[in-house]
């Protein structure tokens, strides 16, 4: 028989405001196998732990019942607590009557009913409990970050500098990714290549980080500590040893009509191509959908006058084979897809654009060469009008529901820039808010205001339309003034949403990572864990888990290689014992349990067994406990009963639903 | 409940709106093709619900002057849908007058210049979907 005891508590007012606390430690002395029953204002304090210990010595207690919070929260805790007073952390069960009841309801004594029957289900649940020893697993001291943009690079150089190993996977030719196409960040005005670039060079020069470009992952199995992972190096059809990033080829290509990615397809590129200048590695790659040696078979050029041999058509795609200890993941965002909204005549008109292609036409290496001009007739704009929150805050299916965050201080940025360096150039803003909590924010926004006139509308715009003389009309809202305005512009900038890198729903799922109805990744904790995902050994990095600007991206980054660094650090993890086990007297191999698994855990073997004296060879379940995670499908879907899992043993389940039933 | 509010929630009800989704962003106002003619905005509609001032509504130049077009509806990004409250003030307008709904079938021997315009053209954008 266990000797029980059971710990509720008040958490302040939380719990003790709906449910009559001390009416649930009294009734839980009436419990099977309870010895001792007490009440306190916060459990999980210093005193409140204290308490636990004392009554474990004093009554020799064998397993514990805590009435609190949601395990997730601090079952971790009153674990630890209770270990050092000599009890096996896993003789601990945690009613949860805060989330699961006294925050959900109102009225005092049915909640008191139901903290009640919690109790007892935990209580009953305790009474067949037995000590669980967790085993050990190896750690690889490697961590690999999926993404090249300046979250995953600033990840890299971190985890890197601190003495491990960093793979990075970038899907594109070279890592940069967004950060690389900004013209110039806010709130300092400081040239974006002048601060990435530099950390581009720092992370391929770096002994300890290896890059591969023009890869993908395509394959993740294993758990933390011990991933092992397919990386596809897509044919580059240039021997990257070969290279010395000349550029001849690229001069020489005559197919020079793909659209050219990294300016937005604001202008073309080559066939063999290289992103952008700095592009790192400077290696360039053969676009084969547009390559005329690839479509004809006949040209050829770039190898004829590549001096070097470094071009290769028969080039294919490689998979490397790699162990992980980590993955960040680094995927970052795109900006949405416009074709639904026909009023802002994005699709009708070249001058109308996103703001990212605003970025590429006032970069000195964009399409425009820095000018500042339309893309229809390339003429100088006079009239320039930004809508704010296009596609973003919405609740309709067309746009999302979120703020994208960044969009109110680059329009700031650009409209301060185009004042600064064209005065005789009018810009108007219509927003619906203006939103700038970050250090030196608002003062930047009131700067465009005051310094450089930019004449900001409240007011949402309804549409643009474009004129026969090449002007857009855009009518708006001036809802302070109880408006509607009329305004020729020679050019419209869309502040467009942004949204998850699409590429990140295939990544999510190999590393089963959760992601929520927009496509962030999901972090373990919204507050307390917001750099790791609820799956172990996977940190997020960037605008993978939520809207964020560069210093927000560049810290998140940081914190995430902490994470990471702390996990590589562990030669061995401790696994967690509540792993799944089959009984082989009932076990008839059926292959069900080996279907629903989704970590890959179970396989058959053939063993002899002896069945109450009857020894026969039978296919059986074997579990590997590495890879197991506990979660219960196989024990679920067994039709035999020969599954079960450890510390929420099929007895221990039925035990709780009678005691809840009672 | 007081009759002003009940009148409010009639409109919701009958326009199927909930106007405290409304974010104030005015993009109502500015796609109206009508908006110089009215007297109460697009956008103020949705506010003077909220307050629960629908006999000014149901006085309003506005409610014959809204063309039913439904660029509003169609553009509204939080789903509000002004001109789905305007239309809904309409009907409660028309119902206390004791016209109550028309068959398609019966509304050619019906039509006399005295019916306004927009009763039809909103009826039939509103059974189109």
């Amino acid at each position: 028989m266990q000797r029980i005891g059971v710990f509720v508590c008040h958490c302040g007012s939380n719990i003790a405001a709906t449910v009559d606390v001390s009416k649930v430690a009294e009734m839980a002395l009436m419990e099977p196998g309870v010895v001792h029953a007490e009440d306190y204002q916060y459990m999980c304090s210093e005193a409140g732990q204290a308490k636990i210990q004392d009554a474990i010595h004093e009554k020799k207690l064998s397993g514990i019942v805590v009435c609190s919070c949601s395990p997730r929260m601090h079952e971790a805790t009153f674990r630890k607590a209770a270990e050092r007073a000599g009890l096996n952390p896993y003789m601990v069960e945690i009613a949860n009557i805060r989330e699961h009841c006294s925050w959900i309801h109102k009225d005092m004594e049915e909640a008191t009913k139901k903290a009640v029957i919690l109790m007892r289900a935990a209580v009953a649940k305790v009474n067949l409990n037995t000590p669980l020893k967790p085993g050990e697993s190896r750690v690889t001291k490697r961590a690999l970050i999926i993404g090249g943009g300046i979250a995953g690079i600033q990840t890299a150089l971190d985890i890197a500098d601190a003495g491990y190993e960093v793979d990075i996977v970038e899907k594109t030719p070279s890592i940069g990714g967004r950060m690389s196409q900004l013209d110039k960040t806010f709130p300092t005005l400081d040239c974006s290549a002048c601060i990435l670039t530099p950390k581009m060079v720092e992370a391929s020069a770096h002994e300890k980080i290896k890059i591969y470009t023009y890869s993908e992952v395509e394959k993740v199995s294993g758990f933390v500590g011990d991933f092992t992972v397919d990386i596809r190096k897509k044919a580059r059809s240039v021997d990257m040893d070969k290279c010395t990033g000349c550029g001849v080829c690229q001069e020489k290509c005559p197919s020079k009509k793909a659209p050219s990615e990294f300016n937005r397809g604001l202008n073309n590129r080559s066939a063999i191509y290289t992103p952008f200048a700095q592009a790192i590695p400077n290696v360039p790659v053969i676009d084969r959908e547009a390559c005329i040696k690839f479509k004809t078979g006949k040209c050829g050029i770039c190898s004829k006058v590549c001096q070097a041999g470094a071009i290769d058509y028969e080039q294919k795609d490689e998979i490397i084979t790699e162990k992980y200890g980590a993955i960040v993941v680094a995927t970052g965002f795109d900006t949405i897809n416009l074709d639904k909204y026909d009023e802002y005549a994005y699709s009708q008109s070249k001058d109308v654009i996103t703001s990212l292609e605003l970025e590429r036409v006032m970069n000195a290496a964009g399409p425009t060469h820095g000018h500042l001009e339309r893309l229809s007739d390339g003429k100088a704009p006079k009239e320039m009008v930004f809508i704010q929150c296009v596609g973003s805050r919405c609740s309709d299916d067309r746009g999302k529901p979120y703020c994208s965050k960044i969009c109110c201080m680059y329009t700031a940025k650009h409209a301060m820039l185009i004042r600064d360096k064209y005065p005789d150039v009018n810009v108007t803003v219509f927003y619906i808010d203006v939103r700038t909590p970050g250090k030196n924010f608002d003062e930047f926004y009131r700067r465009a205001v005051e310094q450089y006139g930019v004449n900001y509308i409240k007011g949402q715009v309804g549409k643009v339309i474009p004129q026969p003389d090449g002007k857009l009309l855009v009518q708006g809202s001036d809802l302070l003034d109880n408006k509607q305005i009329l305004k020729e512009a020679d050019m419209v900038v869309l502040a467009t949403a942004i949204e998850p890198n699409p590429d990140v729903r295939k990544i999510a799922t190999m590393l089963t990572a959760s992601i929520d109805t927009n496509n962030f990744l999901t972090e373990a904790h919204a507050k307390l864990r917001p750099v790791e995902s609820p799956t172990a050994g996977i940190f997020l990095s960037g605008v993978c888990q939520g809207p964020k600007d560069i210093p927000e991206t560049v810290a998140q980054a940081g914190a995430a290689a902490v994470k990471a660094i702390g996990l590589l650090a562990k030669d061995k993890l401790l696994t967690n014992p509540c792993t799944a086990h089959s009984d082989e007297l009932l076990c008839n191999g059926c292959s069900t349990c080996e279907n629903v698994c989704p970590y890959g855990a179970i396989t058959y073997e053939d063993k002899e067994v002896n069945d109450h004296g009857i020894r026969e060879v039978r296919r059986l379940a074997v579990v590997n406990s590495a890879l197991c995670q506990g979660c219960g499908a196989c024990t679920v879907a067994c039709p035999s009963g020969a599954m079960d899992l450890q510390g929420f043993s099929n007895r221990q389940i039925i035990a709780e639903v009678d005691a809840i039933c009672r | 409940m007081s009759e002003k509010k009940k009148q409010a929630e009639l409109i919701e009800e009958i326009s199927g709106v909930n106007p405290l989704k409304c974010m104030k962003c005015g993009k109502c106002s500015a796609t109206c093709p009508s908006y110089n003619e009215m007297d109460i905005k697009p956008h103020q509609f949705v506010s003077y619900v909220i307050n629960e001032d629908v006999e000014s509504l149901v006085n309003s130049e506005s409610l014959w002057k809204c063309l039913s077009c439904f660029a509003c509806v169609e553009r509204c990004p939080r789903d509000v849908k002004p001109g789905k409250l305007i239309d809904a003030a309409r009907q409660m307008v028309v119902r206390q007058r004791g016209q109550a709904y028309l068959s398609p079938d019966e509304i050619p021997e019906l039509l006399d210049p005295e019916l306004p315009q927009q009763l039809l053209v909103s009826a039939f954008r509103r059974y189109r979907r």
